[in-house]
């Protein structure tokens, strides 16, 4: 992969690149429509309910079900909405989200575009899709959705320090931003994986990760109970579905780079356990970490937009920052 | 045997047996009261009620505190668990409220309901105050006219009085003067006549 | 200097929080509530015009119908107050049978709160905890009298269903569940952190305030007044049982939220001291003229009922139907403190102190 995208840009290989791209797309909404099939199912087991199992057998056409009636559905723009932005604000909300991914290595022979400052271009796009959810919440011409997008702007925001300042204890410890390199830098076993050094780092990239999905507890911004949808309220069909296509986009994201940094990579844990394939411990990290995320939604209540805040600047970022100095510290001592 | 088809002459007779049987157990049960009351007539008077003497201080106290011809009537409500009933006049009880609440014998703190009614020849208002602690309960009854129905409001003695009483406005049409937001509450501002009333007459008489 | 303008939000009568048709306009600078005003009567249906027309009999189902989440204590209140009218005697099995059926409302219509506060707060999974067990209540009511929610149970003067074979011990049974699984839900709940930060020291006001209101129920005992109609105006035969006031000096949402739970525990126990004393065998139904035609005068009653007192006053004339019938409603009562509460917090603390008043728009508006 790495040689066809430094070789010649011929007409041959826009198409290949084309394909590949769609592949990827493919398996990003396949993974969206089955995440979300499982989250409904997961959160339903542990309230004492089923889930989805009336489409299909189990349920598992459900997702598809659910694709096709916000396709169909009307088309409404409010009256005085704001129409361009109203209109563009779902892409420039999905757009980041896809562009996201084309670092993101998933084994030694699948590095995709394997920037030198993957980690940075990671989290320099992500943080676009504030500005759709921004736009979503001003143009829909609601007071509620402009509550929704300026409390999710904050919440952003505020978030983005503390999970850029964590993770630069990892990249001291590699000495690159390169996302493979990351992953090579935890070569060996379970012992050599970054959780276990950079266990605080991890703690709060967590967290920090958790708030920039505004999934439970940092939801706000779509507080259901308060707001009522918030930013996204006045979508419906398929715009609606652009955003929440954008959440799970992240949380694919998240949980990739998370199992990158943190967990790994495509490393096995144990040396008895070496002939599994690295895709697919990959692929079990990453599930493990999408999981987490949801058995999270499902348990804990949400906080309040100022006790967030709080959170963010006063427990996070100082942690964050104590994390990095002593990590620089020490690796000064161990080189010499 | 209860469930074989009787003809239609043993129906009849059954029938005439059963309005008979009816009408003789009637005239049992009216002589048995007849003859009850005349007994209970005949019996010694009617003993004084426990709460009287609580009654009696209550009547002090008011004629002490705040006028000794405000009091219309004051009786032992027997129905109602005995409770003390105090009749006064709307002029009068923007100067009582406060010493119900705040006079250390009663310390009436909780207005416990507040209801109007429309007796036809007047409106009035019942007010049920309990002091918490020693559970002593009180009704006082404030009479207005019907036509133009005002009684002093008691919110800034009782906060809990504010929707009541716009409620009471809202549905009797008894003005409150003194309250500070009165308004209507259930039904909507531009609503037409107080429903409570027993001489409403509803705009669409088919519903 | 930034010219700042205050926002003018509607949290209208469809809201997922606001528990039923209420509406309340906001005046908002940021987050922070400048003015609020409630709005009600979204939900009046002319009860007390009603009742002037019907007999006291016909009376019951509309009663059901204002707190349609704790029917039976409804129901009660409207028949103890014609009761006490007419000085009726009601047989030991009919008030056994009314004390069972009203402490099993009253844990029913805790758990409904349970569920729906910590809903507002966020938490999903609580709301279908709750509902399990109250899923089985409701299941124990169905079998007695036939409905799930509206029950239209009691009769002046008794009941009107006796208790099915196999009904006693089945509450009997319930019992151990519900106190294993309040363990449960003080296990996940009482002890999260965001939970207690999002509702300690909220909605915070003190004894005198809330007797100047006219509070009852928690919101009353969550100031440290321990007044409690079952004990302090005896009705029915609940002197015969033993159980505690819960109370709590606070005065906040939390000390709301640990008054109710612990009223579960005690209704609990309520009801295993009623279920052991329960008469094998009795009338159900005490001796009751055809017609009830209550002498001439007024009456006034109060019972407690899961959200404070609910009361009944009634003036008669001698006939078969009210002159003028009067619902005391705590919820209507309870809200009033709402507007005092909110000036000068935040949007998020309304949903937090709305939920923890307990409200049913059934009951506000009558």
């Amino acid at each position: 992969m790495i040689d066809l995208i430094q070789s010649q840009l011929t007409f041959t290989n826009l198409i290949l690149l084309f394909i590949i791209a769609a592949v990827l797309l493919m398996t990003l909404l396949g993974f969206v429509s089955y995440a979300i099939y499982f989250e409904r199912k997961f959160i339903g087991w542990i309230q004492l309910r089923i889930g989805p199992n009336r489409t299909g057998p189990l349920g598992l056409f459900q997702s598809f079900a659910d694709i096709l009636k916000l396709l169909i559905k009307e088309d409404v723009i409010p009256t005085k909405a704001d129409k361009t932005l109203f209109i563009i604000a779902p892409v420039i909300a999905f757009a980041p989200a896809f562009i996201v991914l084309a670092t993101i290595p998933y084994a030694e022979n699948l590095p995709f575009a394997d920037l030198n400052v993957g980690l940075l271009y990671y989290i320099a796009i992500s943080g676009l899709t504030t500005l759709g959810m921004l736009m979503g919440g001003w143009a829909s011409n609601n007071k509620y959705a402009l509550l929704g997008g300026m409390r999710s702007a904050a919440q952003m925001i505020s978030y983005e320090v503390p999970l850029v300042i964590s993770v630069i204890g990892v990249i001291l410890m590699t000495g690159s931003l390169k996302l493979s390199a990351i992953v090579e830098g935890q070569a060996g076993y379970i012992w050599n994986w970054n959780i276990f050094p950079q266990a605080v780092a991890f703690i709060i990239f967590l967290i920090a990760a958790v708030s920039e999905l505004n999934r439970t507890p940092f939801d706000l911004p779509e507080a259901e109970s308060e707001l009522v949808a918030g930013y996204h309220v006045e979508y419906s069909g398929f715009r609606f579905a652009f955003f929440m296509l954008a959440e799970y986009t992240y949380v694919f994201a998240f949980s990739a780079l998370t199992t990158i940094l943190f967990l790994g990579g495509w490393h096995a844990p144990l040396p008895a356990l070496e002939f599994v394939p690295g895709i697919l411990w990959f692929l079990l990290k990453f599930s493990f970490m999408v999981f987490f995320l949801y058995w999270i939604r499902a348990t804990l209540p949400r906080l309040r937009v100022d006790q967030l805040m709080g959170l963010g600047w006063k427990v996070l970022l100082p942690i964050a920052l104590v994390n990095v100095f002593i990590t620089a510290i020490v690796l000064e001592i161990i080189r010499n | 045997m209860s469930d074989e088809i009787k003809t239609p002459e043993q129906l009849e007779a059954e029938k005439a047996a059963k309005v008979q049987a009816a009408a003789e157990a009637r005239a049992a049960r009216a002589a048995a009261k007849a003859a009850a009351e005349a007994e209970a007539a005949e019996a010694t008077p009617k003993e004084p009620s426990p709460q009287q003497p609580i009654l009696d201080r209550l009547v002090a106290i008011v004629n002490e505190q705040v006028g000794s011809d405000i009091i219309v009537e004051s009786y032992i409500n027997e129905m109602d668990a005995h409770i003390p009933t105090l009749v006064v006049k709307a002029d009068n009880w923007a100067a009582l409220a406060p010493i119900l609440k705040n006079h250390e014998e009663l310390q009436l703190e909780y207005l416990r309901n507040l209801s109007g009614v429309d007796r036809e020849t007047h409106m009035e208002c019942v007010y049920y105050l309990i002091n918490l602690t020693n559970k002593q309960n009180y009704a006082i009854k404030v009479t207005t006219d019907r036509d133009n129905a005002i009684i002093p409001s008691v919110t800034p003695v009782w906060a809990t009085a504010e929707w009541n009483e716009r409620e009471v406005f809202d549905l009797l049409g008894i003005q409150f003067p003194g309250h500070p937001n009165m308004k209507r509450i259930m039904l909507t501002d531009d609503w037409v006549g107080h429903p409570l009333r027993k001489d409403y007459v509803q705009i669409d008489s088919e519903v | 200097m930034l010219r700042t303008e205050e926002l003018l939000l509607n949290v209208g009568p469809q809201h997922p929080s606001t528990h039923g048709v209420f509406r309340i306009v906001l005046k908002i600078d940021g987050e922070i509530i400048k003015e609020a005003t409630p709005v009600i009567g979204y939900l009046h249906r002319g009860t007390e015009k009603l009742a002037e027309n019907l007999n006291y009999t016909q009376i019951i189902p509309y009663t059901d119908r204002m707190d349609y989440v704790s029917a039976m204590t409804n129901n009660y209140a409207l028949v103890n107050s014609v009761e006490k009218m007419m000085q009726l005697e009601i047989p030991e099995r009919a008030e056994f049978l009314r004390l069972i059926v009203m402490e099993l409302q009253r844990i029913a219509s805790h758990l409904v709160w349970f569920g729906t506060y910590l809903l507002d707060i966020g938490a999903m999974s609580p709301f279908l905890y709750a509902f399990r067990d109250r899923e089985t209540i409701i299941n124990l009511f169905n079998e007695l009298c036939g409905a799930r929610l509206t029950y239209f149970y009691m009769r002046v003067g008794g009941v009107k269903w006796d208790a099915p074979e196999g009904w006693i011990e089945k509450v009997k049974n319930f019992l151990p569940e519900m106190r294993r699984n309040l363990d449960e839900y003080h296990e996940l709940v009482s002890g999260n952190e965001i939970f207690l930060a999002r509702v300690k020291g909220i909605g915070k006001y003190d004894a005198q305030t809330a007797i100047n209101f006219g509070l009852s129920g928690a919101n009353l005992r969550s100031t440290g007044v321990k007044w409690d109609l079952r004990k302090d105006q005896p009705y029915s035969i609940y002197d015969r049982f033993e159980f505690d006031v819960a109370t709590h000096p606070d005065g906040d949402c939390w000390s709301r939220y640990v008054v109710r739970m612990e009223e579960i525990k005690q209704s609990i126990r309520i009801l295993e001291q009623a279920v052991e004393q329960f008469p094998a065998e009795g009338e159900i139904m005490g001796k009751v003229p055809r017609v009830i035609r209550p002498a001439e005068g007024e009456v006034y009653a109060g019972i407690e009922s899961p959200r404070g007192e609910i009361g009944v006053h009634i003036v008669s004339k001698g006939k078969a139907e009210p002159y003028r019938l009067k619902f005391r409603r705590p919820s209507f009562t309870n809200l009033q403190i709402l507007e005092k509460l909110l000036v000068g917090e935040n949007i998020t603390n309304m949903v937090t102190i709305l939920g923890g008043i307990d409200i049913v728009l059934g009951e506000v508006d009558g």
